[in-house]
């Protein structure tokens, strides 16, 4: 194991608090830098909106057990008379059922706030674990160059040209259906965007000069790797972490709809959609309608923050 | 030249064999077909029987080498659920995919090449910011939910078009299809416009960013100092110089358009290879899995050859880097 020289990773660095730039302004602090990305995301009113909207949806679809009316997966609540009752009916429980209650008489608005939950879930995993494998890929071909390079390479560009639709379908359709196996299949299907992004940005900044001096000093490879490479191509990953998350909720809905994914009885807002995709013939619209319209904001407003926040990343944007 | 085409040949048909033993094993990893098609009061003798005429008791590396001899000879095996060769299942319904496809491709580039151009030449007109937050709406809205909203609104509430399927057939040129007949036209139109939608958002995105840089160009100001009008500007230079990068996102992106008509098929019912392979997914069709599987990864496969070779015919250093 070779001892770390008492090199200060931010004289190396040119994201440090301390180092100065090519033109010799002084470089912000971290949190002077936060500040101003704040203050730059924050011109755009849609954007905060959309945030806002996100927090929202977050803290009622982790707080699901105390702030819907209803436990949707206890058998023992739900009451067969309520079946079908139209949004803003009153039922057997003695509340009022806002968007109505499906073919068992569960409360749909439980039922969407538990299945929001399903979804982040979902997405969130998929997305970290996605970008933890694409960063490890992206990292090692462009660190390494080589043959190793060219095939990790030539497999993503391959992956690239697939839709992940299709790759997360048949993965599911090998694995069989459950939160896990949705997971994995959705990391497979996405790692090789992180994977792209990152090696495009690494093999931009290993050519530059705090590299190749962190490199003529004795740290290991790894160290070089992970804090002095990683740090300056994180800003583009966190703009394609955001919208994969998206498209991670988007693609899991997607796969309960058409069957494949989540069953019923372990609900998403795909699931939802599914099973009142059956009364889609009847009057009873609401059952398709509600989650889907939970699932579009959703989308929609990760979407629009990612669309800021690439915006504000981009140098040319830059003030 | 030659060098790099054979290389780039090469890596195709290894990637091939690669991905049909990766799907082989995986799709024989899905549960036991058997249990599904028979069923379960069936005696010990039938069911050893069905087994062996199935090949299912044969170890996996015999089954592929069986699977490989046959597809030599064009046999892709028969399929479990509908008992005639997979091929012709295939075929029978490929047809109904690559018109849909058709439609779809044709309203996205008809409307997505103008509202681009539009809300790349009036960036901050009000109509250009609609169209833009259109086409977002277009990439991130899930495919199905926008289905079964325009099912909601055309079939259910105005009941002025058909729910789903493939409506009279009429035949051109020898082959069967919906376009040729009225009522065939108001059984596609709807979910050729629910699957044009993402492709149409691209279009919009990539003529705009097209549009925005060019019309700041040297050649566009020349053009205007030669006292032409916007109009021949934009149609005769413009859209010249613009197109290549579409044309080629356009080619890369037809494979994916075939791949998103699983989805859009699923939800207008319509009878085409799409809905073919989630039916026989959820009835563990094996066959024609695999058989639909290795003929989309082979499409693939191709898209990137293509693209590959025609690039470097273009670029001359794409060939140095990549041809040993």
């Amino acid at each position: 194991m070779m001892p770390d020289v008492s090199i200060d990773h931010d004289t190396l660095s040119p994201d440090g608090a301390t180092s100065t730039t090519a033109s010799g302004a002084p470089v912000q602090t971290r949190a002077a830098r936060l500040r101003a990305f704040w203050s730059d995301f924050c011109r755009a009113p849609v954007a905060v909106v959309s945030l806002i909207v996100i927090i929202l949806l977050a803290v009622v679809s982790f707080g699901a057990p105390w702030v819907s009316p209803q436990d949707p997966y206890d058998m023992a609540s739900l009451d067969w008379m309520d079946a079908f009752l139209k949004p803003g009916s009153v039922g057997a429980g003695g509340y009022t059922h806002w968007l109505g209650t499906d073919n068992v008489g569960r409360d749909m608005l439980s039922a969407i706030f538990y299945g929001l939950r399903t979804s982040f879930v979902i997405g969130l995993s998929a997305g970290v674990l996605a970008l933890a494998l694409g960063i490890c890929v992206g990292l090692s071909a462009a660190y390494f160059g080589g043959r190793l390079e060219s095939l990790l390479m030539r497999i993503i560009d391959l992956q690239l040209s697939m839709p992940a639709i299709l790759l997360a379908l048949v993965l599911v359709a090998m694995m069989g259906q459950g939160v896990g196996q949705i997971i994995l299949a959705l990391v497979v299907a996405q790692y090789a965007y992180f994977a792209r992004t990152t090696h495009g940005a690494a093999t931009v900044e290993r050519g530059k000069d705090y590299i190749e001096a962190a490199r003529s000093t004795p740290l290991p490879a790894r160290r070089v790797v992970f804090r002095h490479l990683l740090p300056n191509v994180l800003p583009p990953l966190i703009v394609v972490a955001t919208v994969q998350v998206a498209s991670a909720i988007a693609l899991e809905a997607t796969l309960s709809f058409l069957g494949v994914g989540l069953p019923l009885t372990e609900p998403s807002l795909g699931s939802l959609i599914s099973n009142g995709f059956k009364y889609i013939h009847t009057d009873r619209t609401w059952l398709s309608i509600y989650p889907g319209v939970f699932l579009m904001i959703t989308v929609v407003a990760i979407n629009l923050v990612g669309d800021q926040v690439r915006h504000v990343l981009d140098p040319r944007n830059q003030r | 030249m030659l060098g790099y085409f054979v290389q780039r040949l090469a890596q195709a048909v290894v990637v091939v064999f690669a991905m049909s033993i990766i799907v082989f094993v995986g799709v024989y990893a899905i549960g036991n077909p058997i249990d599904v098609l028979i069923d379960p009061g069936a005696t010990q003798e039938i069911r050893a029987k069905l087994i062996a005429q199935y090949g299912l008791d044969q170890p996996l590396w015999r089954q592929y080498l069986t699977f490989l001899v046959n597809v030599a000879q064009g046999d892709m095996g028969t399929s479990m659920v509908y008992n005639i060769p997979v091929v012709d299942l295939v075929f029978s319904r490929l047809p109904a995919t690559l018109e849909l496809v058709f439609v779809s491709v044709v309203i996205a580039t008809g409307i997505g090449i103008p509202a681009g151009l539009y809300a790349g030449y009036r960036p901050d007109s009000y109509g250009a910011k609609a169209i833009m937050a259109l086409s977002v709406l277009g990439f991130s809205v899930p495919t199905f939910w926008i289905g079964m909203l325009l099912i909601m609104t055309f079939a259910v509430n105005l009941g002025v078009l058909p729910s789903g399927g493939r409506g009279d057939l009429g035949t051109v040129l020898g082959i069967d299809t919906s376009l040729a007949t009225l009522d065939g036209w108001s059984h596609v139109i709807m979910p050729a416009l629910n699957l044009s939608l993402f492709k149409m958002g691209l279009m919009i995105r990539l003529t705009r960013a097209g549009m925005v840089e060019a019309m700041r160009t040297d050649y566009v100001k020349f053009a205007r100092a030669q006292g032409l009008t916007d109009r021949q500007i934009v149609f005769s230079h413009v859209l010249r110089n613009i197109s290549i990068p579409i044309v080629t996102v356009f080619g890369l992106e037809l494979g994916s358009t075939l791949a998103f008509a699983v989805v859009t098929e699923s939800v207008f019912t319509w009878p085409g290879v799409g809905k073919l392979i989630i039916d026989s997914i959820l009835q563990l069709d094996r066959p024609v899995m695999v058989t639909y599987l290795v003929m989309v990864v082979i499409l693939f496969v191709l898209i990137n050859l293509t693209v590959d070779l025609v690039y470097a015919r273009l670029d001359p250093r794409v060939r140095l880097k990549g041809g040993a």
